[in-house]
């Protein structure tokens, strides 16, 4: 009985395999959508006229300007940006105990504005700062960490769970407010600096 | 004697003919998983770090902007420049880009849309602001700014 020889060499095949796997490792990449996720207000045309006057009390103010100087209630900031988280949280849960303060989280705005000669290295460096006081509210009010709390944000629908954590976190109410929204306010750039 | 002579003989017991298989479905699984990059990024890209990362489900809803620098400054000079897809645009060509980058969505999905802005680090807040009140007048407010993990931190 003749044996059977192969007539293609199976060896060949690997190598090709190879430098087919090898140029598409080098020219896909794989998608990272990752980055601090933030809501954008209205348009300016279609806002009503702030009639409401904001109460100086609700509103944090953050100021950077084009050299990267931070300017916290119009104070220049001498601390780390953890101690401008710190700061950050004590105003959103101040809750009326100081005059100087928030009324309560509802009420307070956090008020963030650059100039237009900003880094936007800073900008985000400041935005991360701010966006960690308020997860870590959240995420204390529901017992788990600042990681896990983004987690559930960034997919609520996952699981009943989730969605029952996302909803008791920023304090959702039945007619659908939230008791501790993220008002964060990002206010346009003055012209300095463009 | 007849007992060592099996040991003398040296055969290749495994196959490898299911080598290229193997390699196959490993070609396949980089196919689905990653994107072709089918546009070069003009412009610097150097992208800032954070911490309070949050990811997004659905990358059929998520547009891209790339905003910096150009990287070939000899020929489009050293003003940061906004491109999309692979043109260079100007801020007032954002609603336009909006309008059509909804149109190749779903009708029950366009208001979900979330434009990522990858921005290079030394870019200057004026321009992005530009973009954002664009993107405001455009009704596509749901932005992330793409940053990456602080290293070193948890």
């Amino acid at each position: 009985m003749p044996r059977p020889t192969p007539d293609i060499p199976n060896a060949s095949m690997a190598d090709i395999a190879f430098l087919l796997l090898v140029f598409f490792l080098v020219t896909t990449t794989v998608a990272n959508i990752k980055g601090l996720s933030v809501g954008l207000p209205p348009p300016p045309e279609a806002q009503e006229i702030q009639d409401i006057q904001i109460p100086e009390r609700n509103l944090f103010k953050i100021q950077v300007n084009s050299f990267d100087n931070l300017l916290v209630e119009g104070e220049p900031w001498t601390g780390t940006n953890e101690e401008l988280t710190a700061e950050i949280k004590r105003f959103i849960l101040n809750n009326g105990v100081d005059p100087t303060s928030s009324d309560n989280p509802r009420d307070a705005i956090v008020s963030y504005k650059t100039d237009r000669g900003t880094s936007h290295r800073k900008f985000i460096e400041i935005l991360d700062a701010i966006q960690e006081a308020y997860y870590d509210i959240y995420a204390e009010r529901v017992g788990v960490t600042n990681e896990k709390w983004r987690e559930i944000a960034s997919d609520p629908e996952k699981s009943p769970e989730f969605r029952d954590l996302y909803d008791r976190g920023r304090g959702r109410l039945p007619d659908g407010k939230l008791e501790i929204p993220m008002n964060l306010s990002i206010a346009e750039p003055t012209q300095v600096g463009s | 004697m007849s007992k060592f002579k099996k040991k003398a003989k040296v055969k290749q017991d495994i196959p490898t003919s299911s080598m290229p298989d193997v390699v196959f479905m490993l070609l396949f699984f980089f196919m689905v998983t990653t994107q072709m990059r089918d546009t070069s990024i003009m412009v610097q890209q150097r992208i800032p770090q954070a911490t309070q990362l949050r990811s997004l489900q659905r990358k059929t809803l998520v547009k891209y902007l790339y905003i910096g620098e150009p990287r070939k400054i000899e020929e489009w000079g050293k003003e940061p420049k906004i491109q999309a897809n692979d043109v260079f645009i100007q801020p007032r060509e954002v609603i336009q880009w909006v309008n059509q980058e909804k149109s190749t969505l779903d009708e029950s999905e366009r208001d979900q849309i979330t434009v990522a802005l990858k921005v290079d680090n030394e870019t200057k807040r004026g321009i992005i602001a530009d973009v954002e009140t664009e993107l405001r007048k455009a009704n596509a407010r749901k932005l992330l700014y793409s940053t990456n993990l602080k290293s070193g931190e948890f």
